[in-house]
């Protein structure tokens, strides 16, 4: 088998062709993962989107799978901060290094319900904060496209290794546009469904309110088999919806005649670099030159979003981390003078950069005396935000916009200044924020500040529990 | 942008995170810096709208209180730091008095 070519070509294959191929016997599992393993020495080196693969763990998984299951036999890269029992979970923080999570994810259960194999644990920013992947503890994860750059972030590693089809597909998780905004500067597909659409149970929390899992694909076909495997209802996660899950592939092919497709002003004033708007133009035309109707719309609490997010976001994140103590799981600094001193130093020393400011950020905006300033307000305008999609999506069927301001930055290009960079989250955070789902799709590509020309995403926002429209304009909107 | 003042050190301590006299450095002005693009928000009139804390109207979706297996306390302990005779080892935690 190993001259087959079907077999050299396995890793940039989609999950629709590889399930044609092992059902018709043309390649096994097993040959997929020893494929992506050679890949991977290959290439990884340059991109550094892998922390660790368990391969033989995974070529027992592959030898019992059952090949009539919809993902039967399809390995998926996951990031660092999902849960897969008797394997590493750092979140990309030296706080949890040596940590092994002693039991599944939901989503991890529900892959392997559909035959998919867990393989790979992707790069990330420490605790799924930041933009860019630079955050990590361990690794920078670098652009396929070109390794001077960023590959976004915080699921940097999952979008690196899809592009460098050293992955066949991943799973990420997206706060303020964690999978999105990464897919869109790899030129890959990445979905954030609706808030409560996946479980997150086994997912290290960031922001609980904010947080969802999600698929970065090749393609809009392959991100819809991924979530019609891992949504759904979990008796472990009460915030996980019991609404039955759609059929997302059916509707895939019917195309965007006689749909409204919203264009937010507020989504293309200044500041977009000149190749994003032009791809995302060229996009939206031929949209409607395929019979959908594009209309003008409004979103006008947009320039608030930034602002509510870095108060609501920080402040969940200041709460949920406060369960890294050094007493039960991962680091535990050496010879504390008492608890006190322990938990501090162990912190301390775990802890990087931006997680400790977002920490301080979120301890003082949730602080006696400056909680009705700062999270009490954040809460209300999180309301008008809201009501500015409802209010949307009375008019329109989906929303079309940039994913991120600009393509790829260079790697250590990074101000002083934090909101520089909390800046490149500016078109995502709010679909988070109203728990919208949201879609990047790859649009072009163009020059930005010289070298290689760079991937340009195209973002579609969909109404609560919209997926089905989204993957079907997404997939009329997918370049050849 | 108007000055806000965060007394960096105070707040850490609450978060139970000691920093270096670096990192306070560091860390003053950049706080600042987005507390002061966050006093944005004081501007805005909400007198009567409702907060959100979720983005989707969402019911704890409760599961039957039923009894069932949890993790064994093998695998808890398994990523204690310290542990003895079953159970996770820490400083003493009361003093004499």
């Amino acid at each position: 088998m190993p001259n087959n070519p079907l077999v050299f070509n396995s890793c940039s294959m989609t999950i629709t062709q590889l399930r044609q191929a092992l059902l018709a016997g043309e390649i096994t599992p097993a040959a997929i993962l020893e494929k992506l393993v050679g890949e991977i020495a290959i290439r990884d080196g340059r991109t550094g989107a892998y922390l660790s693969y368990p391969l033989e763990a995974a070529l027992a998984e592959a030898a019992g799978v059952d090949l009539s299951l919809p993902l039967g036999g399809i390995p998926i890269a996951i990031k660092d901060n999902i849960s897969v029992l008797g394997q590493p979970c750092t979140c990309g923080s030296k706080f949890l290094e040596n940590y092994i999570s002693p039991y599944d994810a939901t989503v991890i259960r529900k892959l392997r319900a559909a035959g998919a194999i867990p393989f790979g644990r992707m790069n990330q920013d420490e605790f799924a904060m930041g933009s860019a992947t630079e955050n990590s503890a361990f690794q920078v994860t670098r652009n396929p496209h070109d390794p001077l750059r960023i590959p976004g972030g915080s699921s940097g590693g999952s979008a690196a290794a899809v592009a460098d089809f050293t992955a066949i597909a991943a799973l990420g998780s997206d706060t303020g546009g964690s999978i999105r905004q990464p897919a869109s500067h790899c030129g890959i597909v990445g979905l954030k469904p609706t808030y409560g659409r996946v479980s997150r149970y086994g997912l290290v929390a960031f922001a609980s309110s904010l947080d969802q899992i999600g698929p970065l694909t090749q393609s809009v076909e392959d991100a819809a088999r991924i979530l019609q495997a891992i949504a759904g209802a979990d008796p472990h996660d009460s915030t996980c919806l019991d609404t039955p899950v759609p059929d997302y592939l059916s509707g895939l092919q019917d195309g965007v005649k006689g749909l409204k497709l919203g264009i937010p002003k507020e989504y293309f004033g200044e500041g977009i670099h000149p190749g994003v708007r032009r791809n995302v133009e060229a996009a939206i035309q031929r949209l409607a030159a395929q019979g959908a109707e594009i209309i003008d719309i409004s979103l006008p609490h947009t320039e608030h979003a930034l602002a509510t997010y870095y108060v609501i976001a920080p402040a969940e994140a200041s709460s949920n981390l406060s369960r890294f103590d050094g007493i039960r799981y991962g680091h535990r600094a050496a010879n504390p003078t008492d608890i006190l001193d322990l938990y501090k130093k162990s912190r301390e020393e775990g802890f990087g950069p931006e997680v400790k400011r977002r920490i301080i950020l979120g301890t003082w905006v949730l602080s006696s005396g400056y909680y009705d300033t700062y999270y009490g307000k954040a809460q209300k305008i999180r309301s008008l935000i809201r009501s500015d999609f409802e209010n949307a999506f009375q008019q329109v069927d989906a929303i079309l916009s940039p994913v991120a301001p600009t393509p790829a930055r260079r790697i250590g290009s990074v101000s002083d200044d934090p909101i520089q960079e909390y800046l490149s989250d500016i078109f995502t955070l709010a679909a988070n924020l109203a728990g919208i789902p949201g879609i990047s799709i790859p649009c072009g590509l163009t020059d930005f500040d010289g070298g290689t020309d760079l991937p340009v995403g195209l973002q579609i926002l969909g109404p609560h529990l919209g997926e089905a429209v989204l993957l079907q304009i997404a997939k009329a909107a997918e370049m050849d | 942008m108007s000055q806000v003042h965060i007394d960096v050190r105070y707040v850490a301590n609450l978060a139970r995170l000691e920093l270096t006299d670096a990192e306070v450095a560091t860390f003053q002005p950049q706080l600042e810096s987005i507390l002061g693009y966050v006093e944005a928000l004081s501007k805005l009139d909400v007198t009567r709208i409702d907060p959100s804390a979720h983005g989707t109207p969402v019911f704890g979706n409760m599961r039957d209180d039923v009894p069932h297996p949890s993790l064994s306390q093998e695998a808890v302990l398994q990523n204690a730091p310290d542990q003895a005779q079953g159970q996770i080892r820490v400083p003493k935690v009361v003093t004499d008095a």
